[in-house]
């Protein structure tokens, strides 16, 4: 018997473009027969890595042996051969097609469905899978497609199997059910790496837990003899200063009282569940939270564009001193109501932007309603897009350029431009300074500044918590869908909002 | 091990934006060449002279007078189908139904002048048939906006469906109306009184649709340019989150933009029947609903360029009959150096959009390697 690990990564570097550097000297074992947690932040590298392993990205740099053998991974066929499987966040699947079809798809020599059909129940029996291989992709439920996919790999051959993020789409009853089936692949020998940042996750589940933090590789901690704290102190890492301004904020008012917020996706899965909380004017509230802990499902059911199952939204008119609720009104209607929301959301140009437009069209975007007898009115539009681009410092030809051919710092200068001479009285932005570089991202910082001490009610979704922590007066914590917790930006410790990112309530074992 | 990195012949690259007078002397240089492969292909088949059948193409749209005519004319129902398309288009709704949304308003129209021919005065029946084929137009088109907005249906394959149902319907009443009983077809409706005919303008038969059409191509420019509407229709077309975050309704600027695009084509409907015809048959349509697909494309769904490019097709469909009678050639010929010349056109598209650049150091490369 081989006593070598299952898959030893050595030294590992990946670098895309010239910024971004994915991977940095990665070193990692994963041991035959065990289930070890891929632990990190977003954007730490955790998906990269292992992409290397099932063929997906080609290393920069290092080696990867397999069962003690230096290999060199080339396709995901390759990685197949070696036994490796991925079973990734995005389902590969053809609606189309039967369960058993899919699993086959691909497979070279004669195609037997009978015979396929026979060896995927024998499968689903030794493991305990519910599936119908002759069901439709289809006619089924997230959790029977990544069923599927988790057979198809297994189907394959597969005794090394990486499962990225599997409970992200999953209810918790059925993450229950995943997680018996994992045990009992690793009972049988398979071993198993489960990418993840949920740190119940990693408690219920893994053996071994493996931390990365921005790209590096921290440390492997047997999963019984660590605990939450140790595990959150290597996945946020010290606080590193910024020196981001932070004014204080000047007689902050009561703007908006949101009470119970209930949002479920199409699915039907909660994505929020009975968040309450207010909103001040004069101060910026951050939002902090795991990627999908429902922020944006809070931004756009404030905003109008999401349905709110429960709950209220009131909002507060600093000028009239009236009260008004916003639960169940569409944009359109908030805004007639004389209210001004502005809302930056996260996909800049698939919903904030039109891509093809000039950046004077863009601007009417919030504005062409205000021409007269049915014709539209560039003439102010055309204005504010020229003071929008000199203001801001936007490089670009000119006004009449589409903003598809601008980089994506100009590209948001431009969305954030417009929604602030909107004169809103609350502003929400979603991760505004994404793929932003440090000067454009300053600039942004320095807006918000100049919003808040202007008595906008500043609302902040952002993934870096430094920037949280030296930016926000106050910080929300949202954890699947629910208020973590609310701390102070001015004395909050990184420690303590990782904790609460990973579990409701931090400290204190939440629900 | 390692796989040799090749370097692939020919890179193809997208190109920024060129200025307006490269793109267009791409174009001009694709229907030049075009011009002489069809001479070559003419030339290789026939053995006839190019230059003579070049000739025969031009003269068959300008010899005479009256050709001229007809030519205008149907390059302004031609353009009048395009107007009506390019809303839809324009927010990439693929509405395929322009020959049934001619033929609803066609029907209705000569529903008018059958039916009421005796009732009503011509100063009338002349209005009140247009409104009823705009009417019938717009409902063709209404239908599957109604079922896309509030299902998401496809739209290209029910706006294909709804064309069979027209025809269907045009060729039943073409039995009901037939003249005389079993001619099976109706024949010149009202002849001798002309109740429901358009007048002809300065003594020309054409004039009228030619004027029409000249307005309508104006007014869709400006609709599309600088209304609202066609502003909301830009967005929703190029982003429906967008346009729901902006606050646009989406499913009411849809339905509202086919019924546009409907009433259009059943406004072609009435003029083709009211105004030229005077009379109703299943391929009155004459595949204009599919060829404006073709014109509002080649121009980027932009009117005024949009009367450059149906008279292009117009101009091109008609020299390429004429060559096949005066040549003795088959009518396939013809089709032939049609589809030559509209290859040529489209596929200059495909230069204006991208670069393409060969691989420089090929030799260098095989030199390392060898």
């Amino acid at each position: 018997m081989n006593t070598s690990a299952a898959v030893e990564m050595r030294n590992i570097s990946k670098r895309f473009g010239t910024k971004v550097q994915a991977n940095d000297n990665v070193s990692l074992d994963i041991q035959r027969g065990e289930i070890l947690a891929l632990l990190g932040e977003n954007g730490s590298g955790k998906t990269t890595l292992m992409n290397m392993l099932a063929g997906i990205y080609f290393p920069d740099s290092g080696t990867i042996l397999v069962n003690g053998e230096p290999v060199v991974i080339s396709s995901p066929r390759k990685a197949m051969e070696l036994g490796i499987g991925m079973i990734h966040q995005h389902f590969k699947l053809v609606d189309v097609l039967s369960a058993a079809e899919n699993i086959v798809l691909g497979l070279e020599g004669k195609l037997d469905l009978k015979e396929a059909t026979r060896k995927i129940r024998e499968i689903c029996d030794a493991y305990g899978f519910d599936v119908d291989p002759n069901q439709k992709i289809y006619n089924m439920s997230v959790s029977q497609k990544q069923t599927v996919e988790i057979v198809k790999v297994l189907y394959r051959g597969a005794d090394i199997l990486i499962l990225d993020e599997p409970t992200a789409v999953l209810t918790p009853q059925e993450t229950d059910k995943l997680f018996a089936v994992l045990r009992n692949m690793r009972d049988d020998g398979k071993t198993i790496v489960i990418i993840t940042h949920k740190l119940n996750e990693v408690e219920a589940l893994s053996d071994k837990v493996a931390v990365l933090r921005a790209g590096r590789y921290i440390g492997t901690l047997i999963t019984k003899k660590t605990n939450a704290a140790e595990m959150t102190n290597m996945m946020v890492g010290r606080a590193v200063s910024l020196d981001i301004d932070r004014p204080e904020p000047e007689k902050p008012e009561l703007r908006m009282e949101i009470r119970d917020a209930t949002v479920r996706d199409e699915e039907g899965l909660l994505k929020l569940d009975h968040v309450s909380f207010d909103i001040y004017g004069g101060e910026i509230l951050g939002i902090a939270g795991i990627s999908g802990a429902g922020q944006k499902e809070l931004l756009e059911s404030i905003y109008g564009l999401q349905r709110m199952e429960e709950g209220s939204i009131l909002f507060h008119d600093p000028d009239t001193g009236e009260t008004a609720e916003l639960k169940g009104k569409k944009p359109l209607q908030i805004q007639q109501m004389g209210i001004s929301l502005s809302f930056v959301p996260e996909d800049r140009l698939g919903m904030g932007l039109v891509g093809s437009m000039d950046i004077a069209d863009n601007i009417m975007l919030r504005s062409y309603r205000n021409g007269s007898y049915g014709f539209l009115n560039r003439k102010d539009p055309k204005k504010m897009a020229r003071w929008i681009v000199t203001e801001l410092g936007v490089s670009t030809p000119g006004i009449d350029t589409p903003v598809r051919r601008l980089s994506g710092g100009n590209v948001q200068k431009i969305l954030v431009g417009r929604e602030i001479v909107q004169t809103p009285r609350v502003l929400m932005m979603a991760y505004p300074v994404r793929g932003l570089d440090i000067n454009a991202s300053y600039t942004i910082y320095q807006l918000m500044n100049l919003q808040k001490e202007k008595g906008v009610a500043v609302v902040f979704v952002g993934e870096d918590l430094d920037v949280l922590m030296e930016l926000c007066d106050r910080i929300l914590v949202l954890c699947g869908g629910k208020v973590s917790g609310i701390v102070d930006g001015r004395k909050a410790d990184k420690q303590e909002i990782g904790m609460m990112m990973t579990r409701v309530g931090g400290e204190q074992d939440g629900q | 091990m390692a796989n040799k990195v090749k370097e692939p012949l020919i890179h193809i690259t997208r190109r920024d934006a060129i200025p307006w007078y490269k793109s267009w002397g791409y174009r001009a240089g694709a229907v030049l060449l075009s011009m002489a492969v069809c001479a070559l292909i003419t030339v290789l088949t026939t053995g006839e002279n190019p230059l003579s059948v070049f000739g025969t193409i031009f003269d068959a749209s300008f010899s005479t007078q009256r050709r001229t005519w007809v030519v205008f004319q149907n390059l302004a129902m031609l353009l009048c189908v395009s107007l009506a398309v390019v809303p839809a288009f324009r927010m990439r709704f693929w509405n395929l139904g322009g020959e049934g949304q001619i033929l609803a308003g066609a029907l209705a129209t000569t529903a008018c002048m059958i039916c009421l021919r005796d009732a009503l005065p011509n100063g009338v029946m002349i209005p009140v048939s247009l409104l009823c084929s705009i009417a019938a137009g717009a409902l063709w088109g209404f239908l599957p906006a109604f079922f896309k907005a509030k299902w998401g249906t496809n739209e290209t394959l029910f706006t294909l469906m709804m064309n069979y149902i027209a025809i269907q319907l045009v060729s039943f009443f073409i039995i009901v109306w037939e003249m005389p009983k079993g001619a099976g077809q109706i024949g010149i409706i009202n002849q001798s009184t002309e109740i429901g005919w358009l007048p002809a303008v300065a003594g020309q038969k054409y004039l009228l649709n030619i004027i029409i059409v000249s307005v309508l191509t104006v007014l869709m420019f400006i609709y599309m340019n600088y209304s609202k509407q066609g502003y909301e229709i830009a967005v929703v077309g190029e982003s429906v989150r967008t346009a729901r975050y902006v606050g646009i309704k989406v499913e009411r600027v849809i339905i509202r933009t086919m019924v546009l695009s409907g009433a259009l084509c059943g406004l072609a409907g009435f003029l083709l029947v009211s105004g030229t015809d005077h009379t109703l048959t299943t391929s009155l349509a004459g595949g204009r609903g599919f060829t404006a697909v073709m014109v509002a494309w080649l121009a980027k769904f932009n009117p005024i360029w949009m009367i450059l490019t149906s008279f292009l097709l117009v101009f091109l469909d008609k020299g390429a009959s004429d060559i096949s009678t005066n040549f003795g050639l088959n009518r396939s010929f013809s089709d032939i150096l049609t589809g030559v010349i509209l290859f040529f056109i489209i596929g200059s598209e495909f230069f204006i959009n991208y670069r393409i650049s060969f691989r420089h150091s090929a030799k260098k490369e095989e030199e390392k390697h060898v």
